[in-house]
């Protein structure tokens, strides 16, 4: 019997009911009284020096309330990037200014020139059409071997070059080249991992408040972690110390990475609400969303993979160019680095794995992390080229990988980090199950009689969640912590409310953190609420990203949780006359252990709250207890993924015909919520695999800057039920938390692409195109037509 | 500014728009039914589809004044007259069709038309009908399930198929 509440059950989600009757609270639902409305003027050229702006006509039209240029943040702090790499000689990372308007440049289309602040929205878009920007177009760097090339114009002319940091990492050279040369076999890839828009559904918005009463200013923000917002935006930007910043992420309509960082509109907006004692709202367009929201992806790689006679993997070399775009976003810079290095060895036991990546400056929207965030690049790499290999000797690629699996936990890897625990091959077992693999060569048969070529791919992936103990990431450069943080308040009739530093923006925290506090207290759900997403409310936490949520701050919620009962066992203690090591907690009841003594759990929150019959002398009254969680290491959750898809070789077209995915994410709270979470990641990666490009042309104009040109995944793009398992019965525990949990969010869309690319190259080669041993993502039918006809 | 009257979730509502004012502002702002949400600027997304006289329209693509005298349903007004959950919207819960809630109201208003013309639909339909409305959450595989449940189909044994 599946368990109805507490931790391993799926109650419906309380969010639901607001958001199904319209009664969600997003952040462009808020409207403060008295508020004017911000326009960006945006370039419409990705590089140039501005030679002139010319404001005046627009300052004099109606309803314009004051217009802002560069000029008006030459005092301010420009945006800060969060991650310090070094290079492999021993350098800092170059980090050129960010500044919240342009100033002298504009350096990609959409970098914000000028602002209008106007009592609306149409006089604010109306005004700015009058401002006369003139622009010096340089020529610009979009391609990133071009922008390494000698004399390449420079991004920034501060800068010797467009190289922001060349990272070496994992086994030297001398060994790794001892490895190759020893090799009986070596399996070259070049690939591409295309540009990505996360693309939440609710397009960012901002809206800044300052109060004169109190100097103090409020933001309301679509973010994924408003603490982080206020102590980048206070401290680095605008000089607004923490206690006079209050910052409000309410509903947010999903993230996938994008609301992690730190905007220019944000900081925009708090500034202007202070510069013209207004509120300031903006509300992004989805157009100006696809050009000003933080990329994702956008690496270049050559990986090889070396393999000894017995084809054991002895080596894995990659070299890597990863975009940076136009400036650093807030951690862009450890996205190709440190959460993507770290996984190269993915679930195998290589022994000498060497990645090498140069981040390059271009004329585009500034990269950083999206769903995955470099470990879909990584595992993308790892496993195309483990395919390809697999093909080049004419072995099975689920045996090769069998072969070469990690099977003893801990295990160190060569890119320094430690897999506490895992069993790949429980995961790879169970997807065979439910693939049926046997059956694979039937249901081939089946497609090539109606014409279609068939194919199968699988695919394994690692993951390094639960972001991150925070003294190690120091020492690799962060400039944050990564703990997170939760208060549980009882109060005094025995509800309770958790403040939490995580932030649900769609993983549904508001159902799932209640069953691990109720199942710890043997209390009801419904007697506890969490509270999230306001500065001012909750404790310092670093919010929600990488997986993080239970394995961090949930963990955090444990450990507060487990003060409050320590406490309130001394209060029981007292109530029933008996020393607190005696007293037991079971269904809400505290007991003196072999006796009939008890009292209730109200009882004691009421004594804690109205302590007449106390015990004053040695506990203070009051039962609220805060706990921070730093982790001892990451999470590794793992799975194996595979999935058939059908070709049409006349039109190369690619539809997913079954899909499976068996996951190990360590102990399951809410298994309908972990599922939900793999099936959105899914959906991402199938976009990724065949969808999604986010296209530049030769002279940095975004060609996709709408759903018209960028192809999001539609109902239909997705395997039908019947054909769709996603499976999460393996499970090793983590090992260092006290949830057992590793993190579910991200691995549909780091699992899925590669499983994706690998069945359509299959289905290629049963119809004997056997020269294609790649093809870049997204898979669409017309490259699928190239490469079967060879071009 | 021309004025505007039309009956909004069974009530008549007025107010004075100008002729560029689109119906999900004037829901929005002016009526401050903050359900029906704006996802993108090119009639794409669905998030703001709404009934108009018993069709499912993107609300976005309709200027006000075009909907004086309509008989207008956002997501407010489809709970059952109780304040419960309609058929669909529990669906949508009892199957974890939504994530963030924010293309939800889109999905109810579109699967309510959907249901209406047709009660009974495939799989294939549902998936086909939802070509107008996107979700980056849930993967879409729970929002057809619920629309299915929604329908009386038993998605279980549509799934063991």
């Amino acid at each position: 019997m599946p368990k109805d509440h507490g931790i391993g059950a799926s109650p419906k989600r309380r969010e639901d009911v607001r958001f199904l009757t319209g009664a969600g609270n997003y952040t462009d639902d808020i409207n403060v009284h008295g508020q004017a409305y911000v326009h960006f003027l945006r370039s419409d050229v990705a590089h140039g020096k501005i030679s002139k702006i010319d404001t005046s006509a627009a300052e004099g039209m109606p309803g314009v309330v004051r217009i802002f240029t560069g000029a008006d943040f030459e005092g301010v702090g420009g945006l800060p990037c969060g991650w310090q790499v070094t290079d492999k000689h021993g350098e800092p990372m170059k980090e050129p200014a960010h500044p919240v308007l342009c100033q002298g440049k504009v350096r990609h289309v959409g970098d914000p020139i000028a602002a209008v602040v106007a009592d609306s929205l149409e006089e604010a878009r109306t005004a700015a059409e009058a401002i006369v920007v003139d622009i010096e177009e340089l020529p610009a760097v979009v391609d990133m071997g071009k922008a390494l090339e000698a004399g390449a114009t420079k991004v920034h002319d501060d800068l010797d070059d467009n190289l922001c940091y060349d990272w070496q990492f994992g086994t030297d050279t001398e060994t790794t080249d001892a490895a190759f040369k020893s090799a009986a076999h070596v399996t070259t890839l070049e690939l591409v991992n295309n540009r990505l828009v996360a693309n939440p559904m609710e397009p960012r918005v901002a809206v800044g408040d300052y109060s004169r009463a109190g100097d103090d200013y409020t933001l309301y923000t679509t973010s994924q972690n408003p603490h982080v917002i206020r102590l980048l935006m206070g401290a680095f930007v605008l000089g607004i110390p923490e206690h006079k910043l209050r910052v409000v992420a309410p509903d947010v309509g999903g993230g996938f990475g994008t609301k992690i960082f730190h905007y220019a509109e944000e900081a925009f907006c708090t500034f202007a609400a202070k510069a013209c004692n207004r509120p300031v709202k903006w509300t992004s367009t989805r157009s100006e969303a696809f050009m000003s929201d933080a990329h994702g992806r956008d690496h270049v790689t050559r990986i090889e993979l070396a393999l000894d006679k017995d084809n054991n993997f002895i080596g894995v070399r990659t070299d890597t160019k990863a975009n940076m775009g136009a400036y650093l976003s807030t951690f862009s810079s450890s996205v190709p680095t440190w959460l993507h290095g770290t996984l190269m060895a993915g679930n195998y036991k290589t022994p000498a794995v060497q990645v090498n990546v140069k981040a390059v400056f271009t004329n585009t929207v500034p990269v950083d992390a999206y769903r995955g965030a470099g470990r879909p690049e990584a595992t993308f790499q790892l496993e195309r080229v483990i395919d390809q290999a697999a093909r080049e000797l004419g072995v099975d690629p689920i045996a090769l990988r069998r072969q070469n699996f990690i099977t003893q936990f801990p295990y160190a890897t060569p890119v320094a980090v430690e897999y506490d625990t895992g069993d790949y091959e429980a995961t790879m077992a169970k997807m065979e199950e439910l693939m049926d693999i046997p059956g694979f060569a039937a249901r081939r048969a089946e497609s090539e009689k109606k014409g279609m070529l068939r194919g199968l791919g699988v695919n394994c992936f690692i993951e390094a969640c639960g972001i991150a103990p925070s003294n190690l990431v120091g020492q690799l450069g962060a400039r944050a912590g990564l703990y997170d943080a939760a208060t549980v308040r009882v109060n005094a009739t025995g509800s309770i409310s958790v403040m939490v530093g995580a932030h649900s923006h769609g993983q549904g925290h508001e159902t799932v953190f209640p069953q691990v506090v109720a199942e710890m207290l043997g209390i009801d759900e419904s007697m506890i609420d969490i509270v999230h997403g306001d500065t001012s409310k909750i404790p310092f936490g670093m919010g929600t990203y990488g997986s993080r949520s239970l394995a961090v701050c949930g963990s955090a919620m444990v450990r507060a949780t487990e003060k409050i009962i320590n406490k309130a066992k001394k209060i029981a203690g007292h109530l029933l006359e008996a020393s607190d090591s005696d007293i037991e907690l079971k269904d809400g009841m505290f007991s003196v252990a072999g006796t009939d003594k008890s009292v209730a759990w109200g009882d004691v929150t009421l004594a804690a709250y109205v302590p007449h019959n106390y015990p004053l002398e040695e506990i203070e009254p009051g039962l609220e207890e805060t706990a921070f969680y730093d982790p001892a290491n990451f999470t590794y959750p793992a799975g194996a993924y595979a999935c058939e898809v059908e070709v049409d070789p006349e039109t190369g077209k690619v539809t997913i015909e079954k899909f499976v995915s068996a996951d190990d994410f360590g102990n399951v709270v809410n298994p309908m919520i972990v599922e939900g979470q793999v099936h959105g990641g899914i959906a991402q990666g199938i976009g990724q695999a065949l969808l999604e490009n986010c296209a530049y042309d030769e002279n940095g104009q975004l060609l996709s800057a709408s759903y018209m040109d960028y192809a999001m995944p539609r109902a239909d793009d997705i395997p039908h039920m019947a054909h769709y398992v996603v499976d999460h019965s393996c499970q090793t525990p983590c090992t260092h938390n006290p949830l057992g949990v590793k993190g579910c969010g991200e691995a549909g869309a780091i699992g899925s692409p590669p499983t994706v690319v690998n069945a359509v190259i299959d289905a290629l080669h049963s119809g004997g195109h056997t020269h294609v041993s790649h093809i870049d993502m997204p898979v669409s039918p017309s490259r699928v037509w190239a490469a079967m006809n060879g071009q | 500014m021309t004025k505007v009257t039309m009956t909004v979730n069974g009530k008549s509502v007025s107010g004075d728009v100008k002729g560029n004012t689109l119906l999900t502002d004037f829901l929005r702002d002016d009526l401050r039914l903050t359900g029906t949400h704006v996802g993108c600027d090119t009639s794409q997304c669905g998030a703001c589809v709404v009934h108009v006289n018993g069709e499912a329209v993107k609300s976005c693509t309709m200027f006000a004044a075009e909907a004086d005298g309509a008989e207008v349903k956002t997501i407010e007004g489809m709970a059952n007259a109780d304040g419960s959950l309609n058929v669909i919207q529990q669906a949508f819960q009892e199957h974890h069709g939504l994530q963030c809630g924010f293309c939800t109201p889109g999905m109810v208003m579109s699967a309510a038309a959907l249901l209406k013309e047709n009660p009974k639909p495939s799989e294939a339909e549902v998936r086909d009908y939802l070509e107008g409305n996107i979700c980056r959450c849930t993967g879409y595989h729970n929002i057809v399930k619920a629309i299915m449940a929604a329908s009386g189909q038993d998605v279980a044994a549509v799934a063991a198929e």
